[in-house]
């Protein structure tokens, strides 16, 4: 059992951490996504030709680093830190996760192209009445004679404004909860017969609803990739988990350094114990969320069951401690918690649309139930 | 980073499986399984059995009869050991008094005291709070006044786990009321049948006798059973505590009680149903099992890190606080599985021999629960682990 990471995997953290204090610093992170566009392709741009880390988690053979799952974990810790809007998740660790499952020629050229800065991803996926039941998909795949043809409407699809590309859940076959018959597509954002409204979301990135009508597709592997869909979005909520980690970090170190420096009562108010054993409480949180993380990246390799109960009771355990550590980094902040103006706002904001983000703590609940008790 | 344990230590563990399972004795867990109260002898024949082996103080240095194991190994051992749910090896002499002993102590002590804290012979226990001196431990007032080659010790100790059995106690005492709080305290072992001592029994809410007063009353203590120097005490307090931590999280044995809470649940009907399928008792369920797989994670990253050579600091504080924390949610949730049961006083009907009763499992429930409050209070609060994390960890 270890829980170190290898030199390799500290550099990567490091020059990440330090590419983000120069270009996302929070003044700069707010006047992008507040900017007309909303985003600056120049910072993924970066992360491909001045980091080289859309690679960190690919096989040297299509230009990656080598790494896997734990890199995947160290860059989206970052990614929370900075409060980085960037689709690593959803194009390296989602798309990159499918089209590894993949493994065809095709596929390595699109993971090259991920890998060299050329595609953003976004999961479109979600569907009104499905909620948080991944194999809820009504979204139609028709099979023409020179490839798939889809129709539906995918809605709250985080990302999809700046994603080059959709990766689109679809029935081939069944009924609309049969695990059998999804697959997933890959889909230009440009495509004839998509079209996208676009919203602002709370936590500064943005979103949109997608209707497709007679889209032409093509598949991401098998035409019935329930499996491996299910496999793929594990990792990303283990990504997920470490982005959080990263947001919670941040909001447990900038209520500390508050707290100390605001003075009431002749006092910096730190010296308060009922505000101390809050920020006890809150640490206690962010490190075990660390721990939950840690498991759930280690588990994705593990059989399914013991990787989703894994996986589920990280998610169970992080969106409750989220809420948790927001609020309080929030409420010590007093008034100024309230506040645009400083970075803890927008955290607690990101901290707030984690917990639900790939499924409440409630519904990941229900699926550890719904396995085995020693799985 | 990888989770699996190495081939080496799951060798380890089914040797110490092996040797749980051949040399339990057969007695205590007869005693166990009727529900029994555990005697003196009942702990103290595992012990030995156990250090029969050679692996009673696996934490000690070699020299003094330690093991040699490795972090891993040290936690394997005490997962063994609750997933057997055998007696604990009461720690007042293994991990308490012994490691002050062997760092503070001449070589005449150590070689008086340690053989039998290793072997299970000498019941120990521990003479630190008084009514006064709760957490804050460092104003006690019991007095040790130097007369020649003896302190005669005035003043009364409380809360004395299992002091009803002890043959030796360790005792905190101020040997110099002018000195600064903690620095004029020091560290003395003292004979439990010395005239002037006496033991009395406080029964706690649960009806039991576990733990105790205890009055000196001009107990005469030869100078040669004190440990480091006069007024040196408070440093070997602090030590003491260092080594209170090891499986402090208990989260082997609350993996055992989470089992136990299931078959309990899938035994109570509610509404035409087993508890357990409840969705909003299975749910409570789930929370805990999260919380569980949390705090064992967290426990096992502290494991890895000492492996590697970081020596565990006050994060421990935080294991305390979980895990004393989730050990009493388990006993909330089977109160809540028996419900009106829990009332009855069944071990007392079933002593009585008037015959079966509508629900057994609701033997003990209610008085565990009870019982088990005081895992927040004692080895430092809980609010005291959270000033001590606030202050070291956080900066606060």
């Amino acid at each position: 059992m270890d829980f170190s990471f290898t030199p390799e995997q500290e550099m990567l953290r490091e020059s990440l951490a330090r590419y983000f204090a120069d270009t996302y610093s929070f003044p700069r992170r707010q006047a992008m996504v507040r900017s007309a566009q909303g985003w600056a392709p120049g910072a993924w741009r970066g992360l491909a030709d001045d980091l080289g880390v859309l690679g960190a988690g690919f096989d040297p053979d299509v230009g990656g680093l080598g790494g896997g799952a734990v890199e995947h974990l160290v860059v989206m810790e970052e990614i929370g830190r900075a409060l980085a809007i960037e689709p690593y998740l959803e194009t390296a660790v989602l798309g990159g996760g499918l089209l590894r499952r993949w493994d065809s020629p095709r596929a390595r050229e699109w993971i090259e192209r991920i890998v060299g800065g050329e595609v953003r991803l976004a999961f479109a996926h979600l569907e009104p009445p499905a909620r948080y039941d991944l194999q809820h998909v009504t979204t139609r795949a028709t099979r023409q004679p020179d490839g798939w043809v889809l129709d539906g409407l995918k809605d709250a699809v985080r990302g999809a404004p700046f994603a080059t590309h959709l990766l689109v859940t679809a029935r081939t076959s069944g009924d609309d909860r049969d695990r059998r018959g999804v697959a997933t597509f890959l889909v230009a954002a440009d495509a004839a017969g998509l079209t996208l409204r676009r919203y602002p979301t709370v936590d500064g990135s943005l979103a949109a609803d997608v209707c497709l009508a007679g889209v032409r597709a093509d598949t991401l592997g098998s035409d019935d990739g329930f499996d491996a869909l299910e496999a793929a979005v594990d990792e990303a909520i283990a990504g997920l988990c470490a982005e959080a980690v990263g947001v919670m970090r941040r909001l447990l170190a900038d209520t500390v350094e508050y707290t100390k420096q605001r003075r009431q009562f002749d006092a910096p108010i730190a010296a308060n114990q009922v505000l101390q054993h809050r920020m006890v409480d809150m640490y206690t949180r962010v490190e075990q969320a660390v721990s939950m993380t840690y498991l759930a990246t280690l588990s994705l390799s593990r059989p399914p069951a013991q990787r989703m109960r894994a996986v589920s009771a990280a998610k169970v355990f992080v969106a409750e401690a989220a809420r948790f550590v927001g609020q309080a980094a929030v409420q010590l902040h007093g008034g100024m918690g309230m506040t645009d103006e400083l970075a803890v706002s927008h955290y607690f904001k990101r901290a707030t649309m984690i917990e639900s983000q790939f499924g409440s703590a409630d519904h990941h609940a229900h699926r550890i139930e719904s396995l085995a008790p020693d799985a | 980073m990888q989770l699996d344990f190495t081939d080496q230590d799951l060798e380890f563990r089914d040797e110490v499986r092996r040797f749980i399972a051949e040399h339990y004795p057969a007695e205590v867990r007869e005693r166990q399984q009727h529900g029994l109260e555990l005697r003196k002898q009942d702990y103290l024949a595992w012990h030995q059995a156990v250090a029969r082996r050679g692996w009673s103080v696996p934490a000690w240095p070699v020299e003094y009869g330690g093991t040699g194991w490795t972090p891993t190994q040290r936690y394997l051992w005490n997962e063994e050991l609750a997933l057997a749910d055998t007696v604990p090896i009461i720690s007042f002499g293994t991990g308490l008094v012994g490691p002050v002993i062997y760092t503070f102590g001449t070589a005449e002590q150590k070689a008086r005291f340690l053989p039998d804290i290793v072997a299970g012979t000498v019941w120990w226990c521990q003479g630190y709070s008084e009514p006064g001196a709760g957490s804050d431990l460092a104003s006690l007032q019991t007095r040790a006044v130097r007369e020649g080659e003896h302190y005669v010790v005035n003043g009364q100790k409380t809360w004395t786990t299992l002091g009803h059995f002890a043959d030796w106690g360790f005792f905190l005492v101020r040997t110099d009321p002018r000195a600064r709080k903690q620095a004029g305290i020091s560290f003395l072992l003292i004979d439990m049948r010395s005239p002037g001592v006496t033991v009395r029994p406080i029964i706690t809410l649960d009806g039991t006798h576990e733990v105790n007063e205890v009055w000196l009353e001009d107990v005469r203590v030869p100078v040669e059973n004190r440990i480091h120097e006069e007024n040196q005490g408070w440093t070997c307090a602090k030590t003491l505590l260092a080594h209170e931590r090891g499986g402090i999280a208990m989260v082997s044995r609350s993996k055992v009680a989470l089992t136990c809470l299931r078959d309990l649940a899938a035994s109570v009907v509610e509404r035409g149903r087993p508890l357990l399928e409840d969705p909003a008792f299975r749910r409570k369920l789930t929370g805990i099992e999260v919380d569980l797989l949390a705090l064992e994670y967290t426990e096992l990253r502290m494991l890895a890190a000492e492996t590697a050579g970081n020596v565990p600091g006050v994060e421990v504080s935080m294991l305390k606080i979980r895990g004393t924390e989730l050990q009493q949610r388990l006993n909330e949730l089977a109160l809540e599985a028996v419900g009106p049961h829990a009332a009855l006083r069944v071990r007392a009907t079933l002593a009585a021999g008037a015959g079966p009763v509508a629900m057994p499992a609701a033997v003990d429930v209610a008085d565990t629960y009870f019982n088990m409050r005081k895992t927040s209070i004692f080895g430092g609060s809980n609010e005291i682990q959270r000033n001590i994390l606030a202050k070291s960890v956080l900066g606060l």
